[in-house]
């Protein structure tokens, strides 16, 4: 026992080391190992052999490959991205709006809260992979009953857009408020986690600031730009980065990332492909983080 | 949005009094109907692929051409269920994906609870920078591991020592269960960060007086973890061992990673189209002549009914705890 008379601090020291240890041993060997390699791999060419793998040292040639040789890669990228920085307003703002709905006091919440949830729980690229397949079948013969008895009774987009232009919206706007109202089932049905960190947030702020504002005569959109809004603002910048994250666990990139290292077996390119893209939503999430954590009201 | 309401204190002369509570009685109906409204519409969106699906499950085939059905069948029939169940060879899948999924599940939310503990009360050389690679494994993207994670596993060997002892080139452990029970243990599974940090948030809110009287009593680290810090956590780990089921259960990347030809239900789904082009005819006793082709529709059918039955297991489990999980969710610190 003589050995083990550490001070009490080191005793803490270890102690949480031996907490974290299982955590430590998976990083090193199943995370920063993999990593280190995936940047090698990406700067040679690996050929499978019997029993392992062989590397030649090819130098930069594979990104320029990704970036310049191969067809597809450099637009799917940009497409993707694109798409992202779409969505992510839009989740964002269905989000924090239906979470202080969902907050609000009203018959039947516990089951709009549950309601509103179940994307989370439903959220499988599987599914949606399967059925897709299974509605291009359906939509091939029975479109053609459908559109034959009850034409004219979908929902009509061009009213809209013209609509809203009436109004004097700029096209741009238009044009986006559109593409929300067509991808509204993807917009709520990615946003559950997002809502959740929101409804969590708004249920920290405290009951009696509201009540303060109330007595001095704020109005309920007074309050909630005053009080509210910059006490979820911190959750924002995280629900921001969160969204980014998910969007790209089932994105086009990641599939043309897999093709190319399993059905290909080009597993440099692979590599290099995937450090592109890593290196993209890096600046991405450095920039947006950049810019918001200017604008969060930390309290 | 709710504030505005009668209870608002104004001062307004006698007469006018009446009028300004007539008014806030109509704008906060108005109000009400809206947000019924809202609330109804987007429930609508979200269950009606599902109502969709119910409804297909129970048509009989000779509904799908009949335009005046809608969503409720004219011709009630099992034969799709029991179909779809025949083509995904249904019961035996879903035995083995749970309890392949409870395993992994229960794993992460040790290994992560461990580490999140470990993390939040304990100070050593290096503590905070290990956290920050915490946050590191939640950034970067797992396509990036993909491919070195992969050949780790098809020849699986820590720091030479199956080559020591057996003098083989490592173990292949592509195609079984390993993989992923490995990252799971060792707190590097599905969004395993974010579970770290879940924990880790919580445990930093606990008084540490509670753990300082253990100490005093005589309790030693892991007992006080698991005797008192444990069994105070049920919030984070009902929403930790939730995420982490129904992840893990839809998971597709990891397992056609690590496991592509298991028998899992992810892995399933995502070939149901295709097989049951194929097992359709056979199943319906046409034999097995490959000319012979079954309605495209009807496949569609089968698919659809098989979807149903795959994510059927995580919609009964969330009816029973869709209260702890939203509950949950919002004590467990994910707010920090």
């Amino acid at each position: 026992m003589r050995a083990l008379r550490l001070s009490l601090k080191s005793r803490r020291a270890l102690l949480g080391l031996a907490f974290i240890s299982p955590w430590l041993i998976g990083f090193i060997f199943l995370f920063a190992t993999p990593l280190l390699q995936s940047i090698r791999f990406s700067l040679s060419n690996l050929s499978v052999a019997p029993g392992g793998y062989v590397l030649d040292f090819v130098g930069l040639k594979n990104f320029k490959d990704a970036i310049l040789v191969d067809a597809t890669f450099n637009r799917i990228l940009v497409d993707s991205v694109g798409a992202m920085l779409l969505n992510v307003p839009m989740i964002l703002f269905f989000s924090l709006f239906t979470a202080t709905l969902l907050n609000q006091k009203f018959k039947g919440r516990t089951m709009a809260r549950a309601i509103f949830f179940l994307p989370v729980i439903l959220a499988s690229s599987a599914v949606a992979a399967a059925e897709s397949a299974g509605l291009i079948n359906l939509m091939g013969d029975s479109s053609a009953v459908e559109s034959s008895t009850e034409g004219g009774a979908s929902f009509n987009v061009i009213s809209i857009v013209r609509m809203l232009n009436d109004v004097g919206l700029p096209m741009a706007y238009v044009d986006y408020i559109v593409e929300a109202i067509m991808r509204i089932y993807d917009i709520v049905s990615s946003s559950g986690v997002q809502i959740l960190i929101f409804l969590a947030a708004l249920q920290s702020v405290p009951g009696s600031m509201y009540e303060v504002a109330k007595i001095e005569g704020a109005t309920a959109y007074e309050s909630f730009w005053k009080i509210t809004f910059p006490m979820v603002s911190p959750l924002i910048l995280t629900n921001v980065i969160y969204t980014i994250i998910d969007s790209f666990a089932g994105s086009p990139v990641t599939e043309a990332i897999y093709q190319t290292a399993f059905k290909t077996q080009n597993f440099g390119l692979s590599s290099a492909m995937s450090w592109l893209y890593t290196l993209v939503i890096g600046l991405v999430l450095v920039v947006v983080g950049w810019v918001l954590s200017r604008r969060v009201h930390y309290n | 949005m709710a504030v505005s309401g009668t209870d608002r204190m104004v001062v307004v002369p006698k007469e006018n009094y009446r009028m300004q509570r007539v008014r806030n009685k109509t704008s906060d109906l108005l109000y009400s109907i809206f947000r019924y409204a809202l609330v109804i519409g987007i429930s609508f969106i979200i269950l009606y692929p599902l109502f969709l699906k119910i409804s297909v499950a129970f048509k009989d085939k000779q509904d799908i051409y009949n335009p005046t059905i809608y969503m409720i069948p004219q011709h009630f029939t099992l034969d799709n269920i029991k179909l779809a169940a025949q083509v995904m060879d249904y019961l035996p899948l879903l035995a083995n994906t749970l309890l392949f999924v409870t395993i992994t599940t229960l794993l992460t939310a040790i290994s992560c609870a461990l580490a999140g503990y470990g993390f939040a009360r304990f100070s050593f050389p290096g503590s905070n920078m290990l956290f920050v690679l915490v946050i590191l494994t939640i950034l970067v993207p797992t396509s990036t591991l993909m491919v070195p994670m992969y050949l780790h596993f098809r020849n699986f060997d820590i720091l030479g020592m199956v080559h020591l002892f057996t003098g083989r080139e490592g173990i292949n452990l592509l195609n079984t269960y390993w993989p992923s029970m490995i990252t799971a243990a060792t707190a590097g599974g599905l969004k395993a960060g974010l579970f770290i940090y879940i924990f880790r948030q919580f445990f930093k809110g606990m008084p540490k007086e509670i753990e300082e009287a253990a100490l005093i009593d005589g309790a030693g680290g892991f007992r006080t973890f698991a005797r008192i810090m444990l069994p105070n956590a049920i919030s984070p780990l009902i929403t930790v061992i939730l995420f982490s089921f129904v992840w893990q259960y839809n998971d597709t990347f990891y397992s056609s990673l690590f496991m592509s030809e298991s028998p899992l239900i992810s892995l399933k789904v995502a070939s149901l189209p295709a097989q049951a082009n194929q097992l359709i005819p056979q199943l319906m006793g046409f034999g097995s002549n490959s000319g012979m082709k079954a309605d495209p529709n009807y496949v569609a059918m089968i698919v659809d009914t098989g979807i149903l039955l795959a994510i059927a297991p995580l919609i009964i489990l969330y009816l029973f705890v869709q209260r702890y999980f939203v509950e949950s969710i919002e004590r467990s610190g994910v707010v920090g």
